[in-house]
Formats: structure tokens, sequence, C-alpha cells
């Protein structure tokens, strides 16, 4: 907001500066393994695309504090509804990893069988965190209907909605703010300014200053909070989950951040994103900025930080494993899951394909890659 | 000439359109630096700078909704939808606005305008990176719907579509942006909207197709002649809406047995407009049921697109069944 600092506690050396949130160590740990498992499964996924074992990834890095900051302050019983980034708040919450690789591998394991790319995650539990889709800022609305429901039944469930500086330009990001402002539903708009919407910077978005502005004229409080900060971003949104449950209304969080990589990984930041930048933000990297503050607080050593970091290692190593040793998905999942039940019409376009593999054969692999 | 392949053509087209007229203007997102995600527009901003080519915030509505302002003053924009996928939150713009303009008017407030988005599947792009819509559109009177299938009919007709008086939806099949290639004129030629293409010659049965379709038609044809004998013509459409029914109608005619080819589901799909056509025109020159290859009526998946997609074993059944009826 014009006029009002942006949210921080962490210094760059881990040393507090702001308020400090009361957390309990067991949950700061917890927090700490799941950024380090977070980062772990994002580069472990880099390379399993490159080694083309998968078809399609999305960096993480950088955006950690973020997404585990946020998700810390959700109880399991809120709902989150994802950008396709979004992926550390799932773990936080308990997500298997087996689960997530399943949906890297595509395979018939996978919660969406196979149907969705990568990273299009769909998982209820232990947490909603609602079906993924590629089109930008859609499910911002969907978030204030859910919240909507909640309310008329009394419930104090909070819904947290994420979504990119980009995705403050989408149609779904002003018609769910429009929504939450008159309805007062407790949802909690994260913005994760990650400075890029694929190659564009975000001012290319925006004229206002920053993106928590934005709120105001909706009636939605805005708050920027420095993103690589966990203490500052877990405060932020118990802030606003706090306002949420009490009746309050809804609150417009931009986290300031980095995306430290490609949008994706078929994108080649290095065409636009200047290097000065980059080595400007890995200064801030907000694991290594957790973990000194731990470390002052005498909550982690050498030893621990590196069970952390040989305990991710190995979930997703086993994960990987069995997701590439899974199934594919059985040809008749194609037809399922249109409909609670599939209409006479749709079964006999199944019958007859089937028919008509036992004359000609199955289909050849596809020799797809995304994209070409 | 040249040998270029599909999204080189495109990129070919549009800066020479863009060197002979200043009022061709090109954006979409991150199609100026980046060169587009596929590299359609790339050195484009670098040519002819931030004002003719250039990125635009994340909207598809503010894109749409922008072009049409802009070609109601002066400008020719040709705007650029990341993924065709992506192009619904345009959908009022396009549908109510850009096709209705001259119509609400009488004429007097035009819009020519060119909305460029790959389309299709076979990329592993899932449920939204492979979609065919190209029916959503063509039944919309008031925009014209054209596909290419080759380097050649890309150039030609995007140049054509950028002169149209009209605005024009121009799909263009990325599973095959860099896989097919072919020589390409250098300068300015145009394709004629409105006109198909015959592939491959041959009087037993004809298939209609186009987009990445139409080279699945062409091996399903060239195995059918060598197993059997029989050749099966070939005709690319490549322009959807308006159709040249006479051609379409001739064809079926010369050959009595149709096959009607797209990826895009059957129901309610572009090949019921032809089957119908050739049903309400030509029934009596028919020696076979008509009959549709298409993807399923399922949204498009991801592990399992090949199969979804329809390939030369399901075009040599159908070729089969209009062949022995």
């Amino acid at each position: 907001m014009a006029g009002q600092a942006v949210l921080s506690v962490l210094r760059e050396d881990g040393v507090v500066q702001g308020q400090e949130p009361e957390i309990a160590p067991d949950t700061l740990l917890h927090a700490y393994r799941t950024m380090v498992l977070t980062r772990h499964l994002d580069e472990r996924a880099m390379r399993l695309q490159r080694a083309g074992r998968i078809g399609f990834t999305v960096p993480n890095k950088g955006v950690e504090a973020v997404q585990i900051g946020s998700a810390a302050a959700l109880r399991a019983s809120d709902w989150i509804f994802p950008s396709y980034r979004d992926f550390g708040m799932a773990l936080y919450h308990g997500v298997p990893v087996e689960q997530m690789l399943h949906g890297m591998f595509c395979n018939g394991l996978d919660n969406s069988r196979g149907r969705q790319m990568p990273v299009h995650y769909s998982f209820a539990d232990p947490i909603r965190f609602v079906s993924i889709s590629s089109p930008i800022g859609t499910h911002i609305p969907q978030a204030v209907g859910a919240a909507r429901a909640a309310q008329q039944r009394g419930e104090d469930t909070a819904f947290l909605t994420s979504f990119g500086d980009g995705g403050t330009s989408s149609l779904g990001f002003h018609s769910g703010l429009v929504f939450a402002g008159v309805w007062k539903s407790p949802v909690i708009f994260l913005c994760q300014n990650n400075g890029w919407a694929i190659s564009c910077p975000a001012d290319k978005q925006t004229g206002s200053d920053g993106f928590a502005v934005k709120g105001e004229g909706y009636g939605v409080p805005g708050v920027q909070v420095d993103g690589n900060d966990f203490l500052a971003m877990y405060s932020a949104v118990r802030t606003a989950v706090a306002r949420a449950r009490s009746g309050g209304g809804p609150t417009l969080i931009e986290a300031i951040t980095m995306r430290m990589g490609g949008h994706s990984s078929s994108d080649d930041p290095t065409k636009y994103v200047p290097a000065a930048m980059l080595e400007s933000w890995a200064k801030k990297d907000p694991i290594v900025r957790f973990e000194k503050y731990l470390r002052r607080r005498g909550l982690l050593d050498d030893a621990q930080a590196q069970a952390a970091l040989s305990a991710a290692e190995a979930q997703v190593a086993a994960a990987v494993e069995a997701a590439e040793k899974a199934p594919l998905p059985a040809t008749e999942t194609i037809f399922s899951d249109v409909y609670a039940e599939v209409p006479p019409s749709l079964r006999k376009q199944g019958r007859d394909y089937f028919d008509l593999m036992s004359r000609h054969g199955e289909a050849a692999a596809g020799d797809g890659a995304f994209p070409l | 000439m040249p040998t270029l392949t599909l999204i080189q053509a495109v990129n070919d087209a549009l800066k020479t359109v863009m060197r002979q007229d200043q009022r061709v203007v090109v954006f979409g997102e991150d199609v100026g630096l980046k060169g587009g995600v596929f590299l359609a527009t790339e050195g484009l901003t670098k040519e002819f700078g931030e004002q003719r080519c250039f990125d635009t915030p994340l909207s598809e509505d503010g894109i749409i909704g922008a072009a049409i302002g802009m070609a109601l003053n002066g400008l020719l924009p040709v705007a650029e939808i990341q993924f065709q996928d992506f192009i619904f939150p345009a959908f009022d713009q396009i549908v109510s606005e850009a096709a209705k303009f001259r119509y609400r008017s009488g004429g007097m407030y035009t819009v020519p305008m060119v909305i460029r988005t790959p389309y299709g599947g076979g990329i592993k792009g899932g449920l939204y990176h492979s979609q065919s819509g190209e029916a959503y559109f063509c039944h919309t009177p008031g925009i014209k719907v054209v596909v290419p299938s080759t380097p050649y009919d890309a150039k030609g007709l995007l140049i054509a579509a950028i002169q149209d008086p009209d605005p024009v939806l121009f799909l263009e099949p990325k599973r095959i942006y860099r896989s097919v290639k072919g020589e390409v004129p250098e300068g300015h030629y145009t394709v004629p909207l409105g006109t198909t293409r015959t592939v491959r010659e041959g009087n037993d049965a004809v298939v209609f197709a186009y987009g990445a379709m139409v080279s699945v038609a062409t091996i399903a044809a060239e195995k059918v002649a060598a197993e059997q004998g029989k050749q099966v013509r070939v005709v690319d459409l490549r322009t959807l809406s308006p159709l040249d029914e006479d051609s379409v109608l001739e064809h079926a005619k010369q050959t009595g047995r149709v096959v009607v080819l797209h990826e895009a589901p059957r129901f309610c799909g572009y090949g019921g407009e032809i089957s119908a056509l050739i049903a309400e025109h030509a029934i009596e020159y028919m020696e076979a049921p008509i009959v549709r290859v298409t993807g399923f009526d399922t949204p498009f998946p991801n592990t399992l697109e090949h199969h979804y997609l329809p390939d030369e074993r399901r075009v040599c059944d159908a070729l089969e069944k209009v062949l022995t009826f």
C-alpha cells in the first residue's frame, strides 16, 4: 500500500528486526524441513525433465518462504486454491512426495490418471489443494465461492488462493476481488509477485505502485510482505486468516519475491532476466535466511541441517523410483470421469476404439514433447 | 527459394507485411523480447521497435478488446493468444464484438484484425495446451477461421488474413510447427481465403482434413494405395469458415466415398458440418455412409494423447469402411 512499509521480520543475516511471531519450535523446524524438501524436489524435477524422464516442470527456487510461510498459517481444514508453482504448500501439510512424483510422471497412480501435464496437481487429503488448471486466474473467484459455502454453514474455514503478478491482469482476479469485497469473504488473496510473468517484468502488468494497492478499490485491505522472509509471510497470512475466521473479510497479500529459475522447463530466462537482478536476489535466499535465524535461536545445527537434506533426498529418490515403475494409465481412463456416469454414446465410442485396436493394433507411442 | 518450417513461415509473413505496411502491429503475451513461446515473433521487436511488436499484460480479454479498438481506429492488429486453450477469457470480445461490429453498425465500423494462436495436440500438453476449439468459432458468423498445414500456405494465408477486411482467427497447428518444412517464396504473396487445396489425387474416396491431420490423412492414403491399390484423394480445407462449399461438394461427388478427419471431439464438431453439407446436397452421389474420424468426446488427455489423436490406423479403418461398403 502506498506509504505503508513492506512487512519484514528477518534481516538477510537472519537477525530479527521486526515483530517476531510466536511459533512453536517444532513448527519452525517442520517448516524448515519442508522448505529444504521443496527445493530438493524442484531441483530433482528439473534434472528429470532434462534427462527426458518427465515431460515438464515449473521451477520453484526462491519462492519457498512464500509457500511454506503461508501454508504454516493455515489449518488442515482450510482450503488452498493454488497456482501451478505452489506444491510446497501441499508438502507442508503432508501430501506425500510419492503422490507428486506420480503426477510428474503422469502415470496410472497419479490422481488425475495422467490426464494433466506434470505439476497440475489435485489433492484433497490431508488438506484441500484444489485441482490446478493452466489458464490464469480462473481459480480466484472459485475460492470466493467455496468461502461463501463455508460462510453459509457458519464455519470458520479460511480459503487461500494464490496467483502471480501476471495473474492480477486476469479477469478472474478482478471478479474474485469484486465478489469478496461485497461478500466479506474469508479469503486470503496471495499475490506472489515473483518479478516475472514468463518473460514480462512485473511493471508491464500494472501502472500502480505494486499490487497490494489494488485491493483498495475493491474494499479489500492490501499488504506488501517480504516474500523471502518466512516469519514475515507467516505473520501476514496468520493475521489475514484471523481476520477471515472472525468475519472481518478478505485480505490481499502481495509477497515480493523473485523466481530464480525459468517460468517452466521450456523457458530460457537468460534471454530476459538481467544477471545482476539474479545476483542481488540470490543474496536474499529464503532458505539461507531462515536457516540463519534457526541457528541463532539454537534450533538448528549442522547435523540437523544435513539430516533435513538427507531425508529430503531419500524421500524424493524413493518416490522417483516408485513413480517411474508405476504403470501407465489404462486406456479406459480416456473415457471415465468426463461425467459421473459414462453416457451411452461415449461408451460406444470407447467400445468402437477397443474394437479398432483389436483389428489395427495399439496406437504408436506418441513422440510429443512440450513444447516442440 | 528458401526452405522454411511452418513457424518460420509465420515469422516471415509477419516480417513481410510489417515491412510493407506501417499499420500492422503485433502484440500479445511474451511476443516482444522473448519472441513468443514458440518464437513466431522472434526478431520483430528488434526490427520494428516496441511500438509495433510489444508485450501486453496477461489478459486475453484485454488483448482482443484492445485489438478491436486498434482495428476500429486504423491499425491492422495481429494479436497472439499464447495457446488456443487460453482464448476463452476473450470469447466475449471475439464472439459478441469482433464478429458483430460490421453487422451491427451497417458496415460503419469494421474490425480488420487477425488473432493468431497455436492449437491442437501431440505435444504432451494435456488438457490445456492441446485443444482444437475451431468449432466454437466456426459457429460464429462474422469471423473467418483459417488453418494452414504447410509453410507455403501458412505464409500466404496469414498475409491474406492480415489484408482481409474482416476479423480472422488464424489457428496454427503447433504439433507440426517445426516438423513440416517446405519451400516458401521470399517477399509478398497470398493464398486466397475460402479455397481448398488438393494434397493428393485419387478417385476412389476422399479425406477432408486440416491442420496437423492433413499429413495423417496422406500417410493413410499412401498405405491404402500400397496395400489395396485404391487411390484416395486428400483435400486440405485450410479455410474452415467461410468454407468453399462448392469445392467440398465437387470432391464428394467425384469420389462418392467420404471421410472427414479432425482432432477435435466429434459431437457438434466441424466434421458434422461437412457431413451434413454433403448429405443435403450430394447424397445421391454417395456410395457409402460418410464417416468421421475425430478425437473422442472427452477432454484432451496427456499420457494417452497418442490414443486420443486420430492416427493412420483410424483413418485406414474408416477408409476400409467407405471403400468396402
